[in-house]
């Protein structure tokens, strides 16, 4: 008997399972995430994640887009390149989602690049710094955070103010790493900055004393540090402990200032970061009633404010999916890509639009982000006397 | 000169933390032939069992030190007692998947109880360094030399002087003339597990405070610790001193006068150079056990 009625039953049950969830017009439009959730990176994935779910309730909250909610369908990248990768093929071709936003590190990003081409679905680049993102001819790539070179650029009018005469680099072993020290040291050359020694230390290391003796001896007086967050917190502690005295400025936007006043202390002291969010000083943004709203939401939901720095690239890349959207009046691939170009709003760093970046007629998209600086001074982040308005 | 003085004295203070990594998986890798590939995970254990106790109850250093040897003995038993007891006899590759299975659920588990964002622990120690001419060295990295040495010394005398050490050593030189003679061979292999992950979860509790606290911090560890057992021979806890030793300093030099890109690479050519000469390890006898 049970033999007899376990076919039906599957088959009942298929159905219900596959039936429409409601009419078209009524189905909430889908936008993809890929943020590294576990693994080495997974405080800043999930403050981005955090970022992106207070942009959808914002944008569900006036009604949606087109008349239509917005729903995330987030996917883990694990912090690894493959993963990336089969995370965007996932999306595209089991979720159905007409556009993505990720990948936080460049080599997940450059991962999951040739899936976008494969299938033909945009994708919304909002933390990697690789130069090579937008110049490799894929033009399903739009990226709202700047490259070394642009974030170079924005400090080159801080150099004299800063005091630099003769520069040390310290950056982490990868594309980033390595594109950082190259960009930074072009732009402090032309200001006719010496530069000393050039140190390298792997993602995971966690003692940097050799790069340190090695740079205590070049006689210096500023440091660049390129890394992540816990191993900035290292070198701090460290040069501290050699007694390393050194302006030190970090860049890459991914310092949190306030977490390494947590857990360097006073080692964190008189360091200088590049950010490209004032979580402290909102009225100092672009949009400072935006800037304000998002931080007011962000501590309202109990998030770490230490994240901010990291979550407010989740908003804006939501955000700049939705505009596309709203320009493009459908939820469809490749009209979403022709809208991106149109896209023209100010998100929480700033003015969000894209330029044509890359290889001619494959052209990729790359917005122009505001950078800021600030100071750890006293134990609390202060704007420099430069960065005041 | 002064430079080269500095890079030594880094090197031999990294050097005594590979060693302390070293003997716990030295251990069991070679008196079990478990390779522990959690071994690690024991290590970021000890690490979270003293910030627990360091940053949470506020409790001194020496305590945070007990607690995290407590709970990796604990742990340990737990794991030899459940998971390995019954594959006792399999393949070393059974275990080995095993071992990787362990690896992963207590990471991941940390990473549910602790989050993903790296901790640190308050230490009681000055920040000023000990300064003696050009040099310098910070006063928690003295201590942690200084402890990791005793914690070594002990582990010694406790294998070579001790009627269970005996008993130890004669369970892997031959298990069965072991049983023969009356050694409770279970019992044995329990508390070495237990013994080896204690080791590892007191140099998480000594190094938690010199660097920070991440879920998947135990995994450079792993790396560091199986790279001093090869060098030193299995099994081998003078070995694996030197060994640790001996790869602190390689490494140092090695980004100090070739590259800071390559200096994990300078650590691992020197790893091949030595197998190369010495297959077994630099301080293997020839009547190795296993």
């Amino acid at each position: 008997m049970l033999k007899r009625l376990a076919p039906t039953a599957l088959v009942a049950l298929m159905t219900l399972t596959l039936l429409p969830a409601g009419g078209d017009a009524q189905a909430p439009i889908k936008i993809g995430v890929i943020e590294p959730l576990s693994g080495p990176v997974a405080a800043s994935g999930n403050y981005i994640r955090m970022g992106a779910e207070i942009a959808r309730d914002w944008i569900n909250a006036r009604g949606g887009v087109n008349g239509r909610k917005v729903e995330l369908v987030i996917e883990d990248n694990k912090s690894d390149p493959k993963e990336a990768a089969s995370a965007a093929e996932k999306l595209i071709v089991r979720d159905k989602v007409p556009a993505i936003m990720g990948a936080w590190g460049s080599s997940m990003t450059l991962a999951a690049m040739p899936k976008l081409e494969e299938y033909g679905v945009p994708m919304v680049v909002e933390t990697s710094s690789a130069a090579s993102i937008t110049k490799r001819g894929n033009p399903w790539v739009f990226r709202i955070s700047p490259p070394s070179e642009m974030e170079a650029l924005g400090l080159e009018q801080y150099v004299d103010r800063l005091g630099v005469k003769k520069a040390d680099f310290l950056a982490v072993n990868t594309e980033w790493g390595r594109g950082s020290i190259q960009a930074f040291g072009d732009m402090l050359k032309k200001k006719g900055v010496q530069i000393g020694a050039a140190e390298f230390m792997e993602q995971a290391a966690t003692d940097m004393n050799a790069q340190i003796t090695k740079i205590k001896a070049t006689g210096g007086d500023t440091l660049f540090l390129t890394t992540a967050v816990e191993q900035i917190t290292l070198v701090l502690k460290q040069g501290q402990e050699q007694r390393l005295t050194r302006k030190i400025v970090t860049t890459g936007g991914s310092s949190s200032p306030t977490q390494l006043i947590k857990q360097a202390g006073a080692a964190a002291e008189g360091s200088y970061h590049i950010v490209f969010f004032m979580p402290w000083f909102p009225e100092a943004m672009p949009d400072a009633k935006l800037a304000k709203a998002f931080v007011d939401e962000w501590n309202k939901r109990g998030n770490p404010f230490e994240g901010l720095t990291e979550g407010f690239r989740g908003h804006d890349g939501i955000a700049t999916i939705v505009e596309a959207i709203k320009t493009a009046g459908k939820d469809e691939p490749k009209a979403i890509q022709d809208a991106l170009w149109k896209v023209s709003l100010t998100g929480v760093n700033g003015p969000i639009k894209f330029e044509k970046d890359g290889p001619a007629g494959r052209e990729s998209g790359q917005s122009k982000p505001s950078i800021f600086v600030v100071q750890v001074r006293d134990g609390k982040v202060a704007l420099p006397d430069f960065m005041k308005k | 000169v002064e430079q080269l003085l500095q890079h030594l004295v880094n090197g031999l203070v990294l050097g005594g933390t590979y060693a302390l990594l070293g003997i716990g998986l030295t251990l069991i890798f070679g008196l079990m032939s478990v390779v522990n590939f959690a071994h690690g995970e024991f290590y970021t254990l000890g690490a979270y069992a003293a910030f627990a106790t360091l940053a949470l109850a506020g409790l001194p250093f020496f305590a945070a030190l007990v607690v995290a040897i407590a709970a990796g003995s604990l742990l340990g038993a737990i794991c030899e007692r459940l998971l390995l007891r019954p594959l006792r006899g399999h393949s070393i590759d059974t275990i080995m998947l095993v071992m990787i299975g362990v690896w992963i659920a207590m990471q991941n588990a940390e990473l549910l109880t602790w989050g993903g964002v790296a901790r640190s622990i308050p230490h009681p120690f000055p920040t000023a360094p000990l300064t003696l001419g050009p040099l310098s060295i910070a006063p928690l990295r003295m201590f942690v030399v200084v402890t990791a040495a005793v914690i070594i010394a002990l582990a010694w005398l406790g294998i070579h002087t001790t009627r269970l050490g005996t008993a130890m050593r004669a369970t892997f030189q031959d298990r069965d003339t072991a049983a023969l003679m009356g050694v409770p061979i279970g019992r044995i292999h329990t508390i070495t597990f237990a013994f080896g992950s204690a080791l590892a979860a007191a140099a998480g509790a000594l190094l938690g405070p010199v660097f920070l606290v991440y879920p998947s911090m135990g995994d450079l560890a792993s790396l560091k610790a199986f790279s001093v057992v090869i060098l030193g021979g299995l099994g081998n806890l003078a070995g694996a001193t030197l060994g640790g030793l001996l790869l602190g300093v390689a490494e140092e030099l090695g980004a100090g006068y070739v590259s800071s890109g390559y200096r994990d690479a300078v650590g691992f050519v020197a790893i091949i150079l030595v197998l190369m000469f010495r297959p077994a390890g630099l301080f293997a006898r020839a009547e190795r056990i296993g």
